[in-house]
């Protein structure tokens, strides 16, 4: 506790959340706090509840038990699930971000890509073309998609390319927290090695606080700070990731840690 | 709209004729059905109220909610008039019109000016609507959104929580493929400042009638069962960016039958050399202009004779 006293306060915490489907219990007590340009990854295995804390945290879904507190620019620290529909959203589409696993789920596949990236400053009142135009090329080139494919609608890109003009969409509004589902699985090795370079640079360059679920420990290695391990629901051990990497304590996590091919 | 009409009772009249059809083809409780929902969007202009759409004796497409509207509004003492295309006799214009005429034996004009009760499908007449009027427009697809958000629960939130960002995503995709906003139809408004609202197919030239207008402005979609409403001097806005404003449609022709060069214009070819001319859609508006200049050809012949 006395190390709150120098800490700043955390961005987001997460106090003994829970979930059920229909009796079956999908997450059971976790608990965590986020600092700001933190980045946290949420590994385990399959059905072990990693998406379902996701979604709870980012008020996609109701949890059954337990708050999650985030510092609102406005207001201080706010429980999100009490927050008004109108309020909750309207957070959810300006000071956060949301990357689906599948970029489809997150896009508009129909609308071309410069539209894509402007939906969320349009739906904040920017009416000018020619601003929202430059933005989404400046966005584009961030995210090294080719600015010439502006006006070509995500259906015609590459599995890469899809995830990071998703990216580009959910940051261009400048959120402070992005939570990430399994971004890179389903992209050959190499442009999963790129896209985790420009997270790693976005993250640097906006202090941007990440949640990342992942089954990758190889992607956990890479991008995150600290990480939580969850089996069954629960959250079973949290640390540093090269701590609970190289010194796993609870028998999952050493299971997990021994089951990564050997490159 | 007369007051019996307004407080009829729930039963219809006993008549001598068993056969006969109550006033207006549609039961006593479901024209008070229907009013309560037109009620409703006149109290809030622009949004879609759910009502229990009925069976026409008309395909759905043909104007099923614009029928049921009329069919509510209208009274004995009511002067019909009904536009298709802005033509007073055109299939679909004809045939509501007889149909009104047949279930209430109301009065019918092609006049616009004569005219309380307008149904109309496409147009917004080119004479200007007046006070006590009532317009009913035919829609088709009430959700101004539902070619990009196709789920209705999600469209109702949007519209619940004001989130619009999805209509300029529309206008801003016409710009990138267009270079200017290409959508020339049902383009859509916001009403009071609060609802976006899909105007009906009716041309752009046609929204700038819709803002302020001194006539009551109503709007049924029968397939999709929604009623909404503009009331009476209400600001009705087209949507726009701020570098590609809300333009109206131009033409650098002016109509060959009556000279009008500020009205909707249709473009008619009349033979297979391409030969084409432009004629006034309104049909009314260009006779009533035909006539009035062949009024004021006799005067100047009859001047020039004296």
């Amino acid at each position: 506790m006395k190390a709150n006293d120098v800490m700043p306060l955390p961005l987001l915490s997460v106090q003994g959340l829970s979930k059920n489907y229909a009796g079956r219990v999908a997450l059971q007590d976790a608990s965590f706090d986020l600092w700001p340009g933190e980045v946290l990854a949420v590994v385990g295995e399959s059905g072990s509840g990693k998406t379902t804390l996701l979604n709870t945290v980012a008020a996609r879904l109701q949890p059954d038990g337990g708050q999650v507190l985030y510092d609102t620019r406005d207001a201080g620290l706010q429980d999100v699930h009490a927050m008004s529909q109108a309020r909750r959203r309207l957070l959810a589409r300006t000071d956060w971000g949301f990357v689906h696993q599948h970029a489809a789920d997150g896009l508009r596949m129909e609308v071309s890509a410069g539209a894509n990236v402007g939906e969320r400053l349009m739906g904040l009142g920017q009416r000018n073309y020619g601003r929202l135009r430059a933005t989404a090329e400046q966005w584009l080139e961030r995210v090294e998609i080719d600015v010439a494919r502006i006006d070509d609608a995500p259906r015609t890109f590459s599995g890469g390319m899809r995830q990071r003009l998703q990216i580009a969409r959910n940051l261009v509004t400048q959120p402070r927290l992005v939570f990430m589902d399994e971004p890179t699985s389903g992209l050959d090795v190499s442009v999963q090695a790129r896209l985790l370079d420009m997270l790693r640079q976005l993250n640097q360059q906006m202090g941007l606080a990440v949640i990342i679920v992942t089954h990758d420990l190889a992607v956990a290695r890479l991008l995150a700070h600290r990480m939580v391990v969850m089996y069954r629901g629960c959250i079973v051990e949290t640390g540093l990731t090269d701590q609970v990497l190289d010194d796993p304590q609870h028998a999952y996590t050493q299971l997990l840690v021994s089951s990564v091919l050997p490159t | 709209m007369n007051q019996t009409s307004m407080l009829a009772s729930a039963e219809p009249d006993a008549s001598s004729d068993a056969n006969e059809i109550n006033f207006a083809y549609l039961d006593e409780r479901t024209k008070r059905m229907i009013r309560r929902a037109i009620l409703k969007a006149v109290a809030i202009p622009g949004y879609q109220v759910p009502f229990a759409s009925r069976e026409m004796p008309l395909p759905y497409g043909w104007g099923t909610g614009g029928i049921q509207v009329t069919a509510a509004m209208i009274g004995a003492q009511d002067v019909l008039k009904v536009i298709d295309q802005g033509s007073d006799d055109t299939v679909n214009a004809v045939n509501i019109r007889r149909f009104f005429e047949r279930t209430t034996g109301v009065q019918t004009t092609t006049r616009t000016h004569l005219a309380t009760l307008i149904q109309t499908r496409h147009r917004i007449p080119e004479t200007p609507l007046q006070e006590g009027q009532v317009m009913v427009y035919q829609v088709p697809v009430p959700e101004p959104m539902q070619r990009l958000e196709p789920r209705e629960a999600e469209t109702r939130a949007l519209h619940g929580l004001a989130e619009y960002g999805l209509m300029h995503v529309k206008l801003y995709e016409d710009i990138a493929r267009h270079g200017h906003i290409a959508t020339t139809y049902d383009y859509p408004v916001q009403v009071n400042g609060r609802y976006i609202m899909s105007p009906s197919p009716i041309p752009k030239f046609d929204n700038p009638k819709l803002h302020r207008n001194p006539a009551l402005q109503l709007f049924g979609a029968g397939r999709e069962k929604r009623i909404y409403a503009v009331p009476p001097y209400t600001s009705v806005e087209s949507l726009g960016f701020d570098d590609h404003p809300f333009e109206i449609q131009r033409w650098n022709a002016s109509c060959t039958l009556c000279g009008s060069n500020s009205s909707f214009l249709d473009e008619v070819i009349t033979d297979d050399a391409g030969t084409r001319m432009y004629v006034c859609s309104d049909s009314d508006y260009c006779q009533a202009r035909q006539s009035d200049s062949a009024d004021s050809a006799d005067k100047a012949n009859q001047a020039e004779a004296v």
